[in-house]
């Protein structure tokens, strides 16, 4: 499950709380279908999360590859 | 047959001639204004532009000196149609007269419109702005191009949304100016160079808002080709709500601000986000109503009238139930979820009230510099106004009707200062100019 891919991921756990919303599930198996769940749900969220979060600035005039430079400038969002 | 000989010929000698002529002409139009079309345009090293003002019929050698070439507000090429303002020179060891002009304003906007609108049909019939071409957005993106102005308001408002804040994606920028004449170039180059690179999977290009003349790189044929033909999405955010530059319409998608463009970007991101909190809401909700259900059916079959051996064996059912509970809440996953969708929601409710106060506390600032800078008189100074004071009691003078003629005024200029005596009054209403003796 490890490099499961985000939207399966993120699509058989919404399958699972359908399933576990259902009435007739024993408890044995809706606890096994809740720690998959959360699992997934971890899983999911360090794909969304996983993205950079740096602001570049290229340096002009570029030359054949990009070269940039960390931007503090106005309008850091935090 | 007698010849008749006026009484009295004065003969003139050329230099004569020329001198009176100049006299004439010189103070005849010290102060004009001449529409025209301009040609033959020169821009020699020394800075001075040398061109000929002409119509249908006639034309008149033109100069515009260095100083005031560098102040004019036109960018000058041939063809244009243009209002100058200036005087007359007779030249005469050519026996020459010339146009010296001090100032120029653009005419017939109406004729640029016109240009823009074929221009804008050419492209349209090309295919350029066809809605079939336009590109989707990729849905999670990891790096967001920005072509706009390192220090403009465009890339401020971007960074605050999409920034290091919760939900936020990679920037890079590609600074470009984005007015003026060298704009359009810089900015179909930004663009190839992020369609070579490939560093990022959605560009945002645009500028915060302006006069048409400011938007004018928006609206070039190059501008708008390089961003049709961009392979990596482009989102258009050129500041201006209602009117749309070509970039608007080549562009795969138009925002109409630069902050927009940026919620475009995130929205998907934003939106997966806000999915996976409420999935894993309803999972811990699913667990707890399942324990609490299975829960309440076993006391209600324990509490009704029942043979003992069925309520033995429904009395080892609920502790069997106990004992699942228990172990449940023991398996640290469990745990953890729960803890989880309570701090999630914390957090969230906490990140709403803080960017609201923050946003709410920036705003504030930033209306009440604006403010600041719009009364600010070096400002104003700066664009080449002056104010004149009378001499005899200081006074501000806002109307030719405070002057009289002979008295002496001071001027203050952005830099320094000099005094004139008024030679001529113009009350409002009349002839434009107020002459005074330097």
């Amino acid at each position: 499950m490890a490099e499961m891919k985000f939207d399966q991921a993120l699509s058989r756990l919404e399958k699972l709380v359908e399933e576990m919303e259902e009435e007739e599930v024993p408890l044995e198996e809706s606890l096994k279908k809740y720690e998959e769940g959360v699992r997934l749900a971890a899983l999911c969220l360090d794909r969304l999360n996983r993205a950079e979060k740096k602001i570049e600035i290229l340096k002009k005039p570029a030359g054949a590859e990009p070269e940039t430079e960390p931007f503090a400038g106005p309008g850091e969002g935090d | 047959m007698k010849e008749i000989r006026p009484v009295k010929e004065k003969v003139l000698t050329v230099s004569e001639l020329t001198a009176r002529i100049k006299k004439l002409l010189q103070a005849r139009f010290f102060s004009i204004a001449v529409a025209g079309e301009v040609s033959n345009l020169r821009r020699p090293a020394s800075g001075h532009i040398y061109f000929t003002l002409k119509d249908a019929d006639s034309q008149i050698p033109a100069v515009c000196f260095r100083e005031e070439a560098r102040r004019l507000g036109v960018e000058l090429k041939d063809g244009l149609e243009v209002t100058a303002r200036g005087r007359i020179t007779v030249y005469s060891p050519r026996g020459s007269y010339q146009l010296v002009v001090s100032e120029m304003e653009m005419r017939g906007a109406g004729s640029l419109q016109l240009a823009l609108a074929k221009l804008k049909a050419r492209l349209a019939a090309e295919g350029l702005f066809d809605p079939g071409r336009k590109k989707p957005l990729p849905p999670l993106p990891s790096r967001v191009g920005v072509v706009t102005s390192s220090s403009g308001a465009a890339l401020r408002d971007i960074l605050q949304v999409i920034g290091r804040r919760f939900g936020s994606i990679g920037v890079v920028i590609n600074p470009v100016p984005v007015q003026g004449a060298a704009a359009a170039a810089e900015i179909v180059r930004a663009m190839e160079e992020f369609n070579r690179w490939k560093n990022v999977e959605v560009i945002i290009v645009g500028r915060g808002g302006g006069s048409a003349e400011d938007l004018q790189p928006f609206n070039e044929e190059t501008v708008a080709r390089a961003i049709a033909a961009s392979e990596i999405p482009v989102i258009s955010a050129v500041g201006h709500e209602t009117d749309w530059t070509l970039a608007d319409l080549a562009a795969d998608l138009r925002a109409p601000t630069p902050s927009a463009a940026a919620e475009l970007v995130i929205a998907e991101k934003r939106e997966l986000l806000l999915r996976l909190e409420r999935l894993e809401r309803r999972l811990g909700l699913a667990l707890n109503y399942l324990l609490g259900n299975l829960r309440g059916r076993v006391e209600r079959a324990l509490r009704s009238a029942t043979l003992h051996d069925p309520r033995r064996l429904l009395w080892r059912s609920r502790q069997q139930l106990d004992e699942l509970a228990g172990r449940l809440n023991r398996i640290p996953a469990v745990r953890i979820g729960f803890a989880r969708q309570k701090l999630g929601d914390l957090n969230s409710r906490l990140r709403r009230r803080a960017a609201t106060r923050l946003s709410f506390a920036r705003q504030r600032a930033e209306a009440l510099r604006l403010r600041l800078e719009a009364v600010n008189p070096e400002a104003v100074l700066g664009r080449g106004y002056s104010f004149t004071r009378r001499l005899s009691d200081g006074r501000i003078v806002t109307a030719a009707s405070m002057l009289e003629i002979g008295e002496t005024v001071r001027v203050r200029l952005k830099q320094g200062e000099f005094d004139s005596t008024v030679s001529r009054i113009f009350p409002a209403g009349g002839a434009r100019r107020k002459k005074t003796e330097i």
